[in-house]
């Protein structure tokens, strides 16, 4: 399998603190992949590092077919490059309908020229009406997204983040705040999700791992402890020290 | 499927041009140019320069209200347009003068004895005769006009350029606007810089060869002027924010860092409706100062800005026609407290003077409209609305 995005000996460290250290990591192009460990493993400054929050200290962050370096690009620069990203706590735009936030999401030339001239054709809105039945907001197409519930905004942005079409999609912790209903639902959009394109999902809950059915792997204060699938890496004494054990 | 909403169609969009060309025609009417005579002259003028002040709000309401951009300096941009056309009217005037006062003599005047004379006429009063480089356009009304708004927008666009790509926002940004404007007025007031120091651009409200032509008419042109402008201005800045424009602005305003991560340059489209709008504000200038007569430094001072803010507040932020209606009526009834018509209240001891208790008065009711009503007068309309469309 292609290797999509290759993170290889990244550091990183606020006032002295080590939040990564020499962290290397790879995703292949359709393939889905948890993240697990401890408070304070170092998960979502993995993140940041990727989409271009954070800069590291060292390393190199080396993506695609052309093998571009991210570490140079901006935020919007490098999800326009196909790199999206889903944060903890939702975040939609609450005082805009759920079709305008698809809509703001739909992969389309981001420039300020572009969204003034633009103009929703035919396929962008059924492209839209796709997703929301997709994701279950159908018939809340219209209402202001500050109207939905917890779990339905976590919807809408996962929503958002297919509307974008990236090639990797990072996810942190889906299924927080969720009904069991409501993660079944999501462990499908995401395996459905990973059929085409690279999923990472970072999550906390063990259960919800089990059922994403996929290749685990465990940092731990900002290193990679243990890679493979999700029994093998819990039977890993390592791990069960630093993190399971407790 | 319901269509999304045109421009056009939006019932506030169509219900505010309706007003605007109503009441314009009702002032036209009641003028003393060409109507009964029941409204003055001079309150024309008051009407006219009140519908640029809306013209500016709107401009801001776009920037602060849909973009979360808070500019305390927007008015410097304001000056800047009638410092511009200003430059214009007083050169081509003074021009006239000259050339009439010359035609007597039996020599022809060379083309450089006219210039030093009218040079010496604008000057005279700062100790200079000198013109400086930043007149080279001012006798040409076409390079003038465009300076109208090119001139904001270059300054808007360098200083929102470095401000916005080093992410400078919320309360950090506000201080550097203010900065910006500050330091423009000190540099205006010097003598040296040009433009006369704190003696400003006069005499604007003579139109340069139309001299025969009385105020009462010349007052309903601008008139007019004024309110195509605004009604323009609206249309355009209805028809930026109903669109996915909007929605990136608003999504900008809402939570920058998200809509980053969307792909969209936040920088890119903050400095467009920045510099978009000082243009909008540099014409509004244009148009208020022949309005008013005379241009000073003052004008451009860092508390017009906060004015502009307050008036924006309190007609009610994201929405265009509340940002117009704040203007509107903060600054008629400004005009009417500080200009005396207001009745003293005598409280024995002390007397309670309109003129000085204005302002406090003022900024009472943006504290309390901040705290209480932060949908500002356009909330009211909310109300009516839930009230005639019970669901």
């Amino acid at each position: 399998m292609k290797t999509l995005l290759e993170v290889s000996g990244v550091s990183v460290s606020f006032d002295g603190f080590r939040a990564i250290n020499n962290l290397s990591f790879q995703i292949g192009s359709a393939e889905l992949r948890a993240i697990i460990g401890p408070n304070g493993a170092g998960k979502t400054t993995f993140m940041d590092i990727v989409t271009g929050k954070t800069r590291p200290d060292a390393g190199r962050v080396i993506w695609g077919d052309k093998s571009v370096s991210l570490l140079g690009l901006s935020e919007a620069q490098i999800a326009r490059a196909g790199v999206g990203r889903k944060f903890q706590r939702p975040t939609v735009f609450e005082d805009q309908t759920v079709r305008d936030n698809l809509i703001l999401a739909l992969k389309k030339p981001r420039d300020a020229w572009s969204a003034i001239l633009f103009r929703a054709s035919k396929a962008d809105l059924g492209r839209v009406e796709e997703l929301a039945s997709e994701i279950g907001l159908w018939e809340r197409l219209d209402d202001p997204s500050g109207a939905l519930s917890h779990g339905q905004k976590q919807w809408l942005e996962i929503g958002m983040l297919l509307a974008q079409d990236p090639q990797l999609l990072l996810v942190d912790e889906p299924a927080a705040g969720m009904t069991p209903a409501e993660r079944e639902q999501t462990t499908k959009i995401l395996v459905e999700a990973a059929k085409t394109r690279a999923v990472v999902v970072v999550e906390h809950d063990m259960e919800f791992v089990r059922r994403l059915n996929c290749k685990v792997t465990v940092l731990h204060e900002g290193a990679v402890l243990a890679e493979g699938s999700l029994d093998h890496v819990t039977s890993n004494q390592e791990v069960i020290d630093v993190y399971l054990g407790r | 499927m319901t269509p999304r909403r045109t421009t056009l169609a939006a019932p506030s969009t169509i219900t505010f041009l309706m007003v605007l060309a109503a009441f314009t025609l009702a002032v036209t009417v009641m003028s003393e140019g060409i109507g009964q005579g029941v409204v003055s002259t001079s309150f024309v003028k008051t009407l006219g320069k009140t519908m640029c002040l809306a013209l500016a709000a709107v401009a801001m309401d776009l920037v602060w209200g849909y973009t979360g951009i808070l500019s305390l300096g927007h008015f410097a941009f304001f000056g800047l347009g009638g410092y511009m056309i200003g430059m214009w009217l007083m050169y081509a005037r003074t021009e006239l003068i000259v050339l009439a006062s010359l035609s007597d003599s039996t020599i022809p005047a060379t083309a450089s004895e006219i210039t030093d004379a009218v040079g010496t006429q604008i000057f005279g009063v700062v100790g200079s005769a000198e013109f400086p480089m930043i007149w080279a356009f001012a006798d040409n009304l076409v390079l003038q006009l465009l300076l109208v708004v090119l001139v904001p927008g270059l300054l808007a666009g360098v200083f929102g350029w470095l401000a916005f790509r080093s992410r400078v926002t919320g309360v950090y940004l506000s201080i550097l606007t203010q900065a910006m404007t500050l330091a423009l007025a000190l540099y205006l007031f010097q003598n040296d810089s040009g433009l006369r120091g704190n003696n400003g651009l006069s005499g604007l409200q003579n139109l340069p060869g139309l001299g025969h032509v009385s105020q009462d008419i010349v007052s309903l042109w601008f008139l007019w002027a004024s309110a195509l402008a605004l009604g323009l201005g609206y249309l355009f800045c209805a028809s930026l924010v109903s669109g996915k424009f909007g929605s990136v602005i608003r999504a900008i305003r809402d939570n920058e860092a998200r809509i980053r991560f969307l792909g969209y340059s936040v920088e890119g489209y903050k400095l467009v409706v920045f510099v978009t709008t000082a243009m909008i504000c540099g014409l509004a200038g244009a148009l208020y100062y022949p309005q008013a007569g005379i241009i000073n430094p003052a004008e451009v001072a860092p508390i017009a800005s906060i004015y502009l803010a307050v008036w924006v507040a309190i007609g009610g932020r994201g929405r265009l026609y509340g940002a117009a209606v704040g203007a509107v009526f903060v600054s008629l009834v400004s005009t009417w407290f500080t200009g005396g018509q207001a009745p003293d209240i005598s409280l024995g001891f002390y007397t309670v003077q309109w003129v000085d208790w204005w302002t406090i008065l003022l900024g009472l009711s943006f504290v309390l409209v901040t705290l209480f009503a932060p949908k500002g007068l356009g909330g009211l309309v909310d109300v009516l609305n839930r009230r005639s469309d019970p669901k």
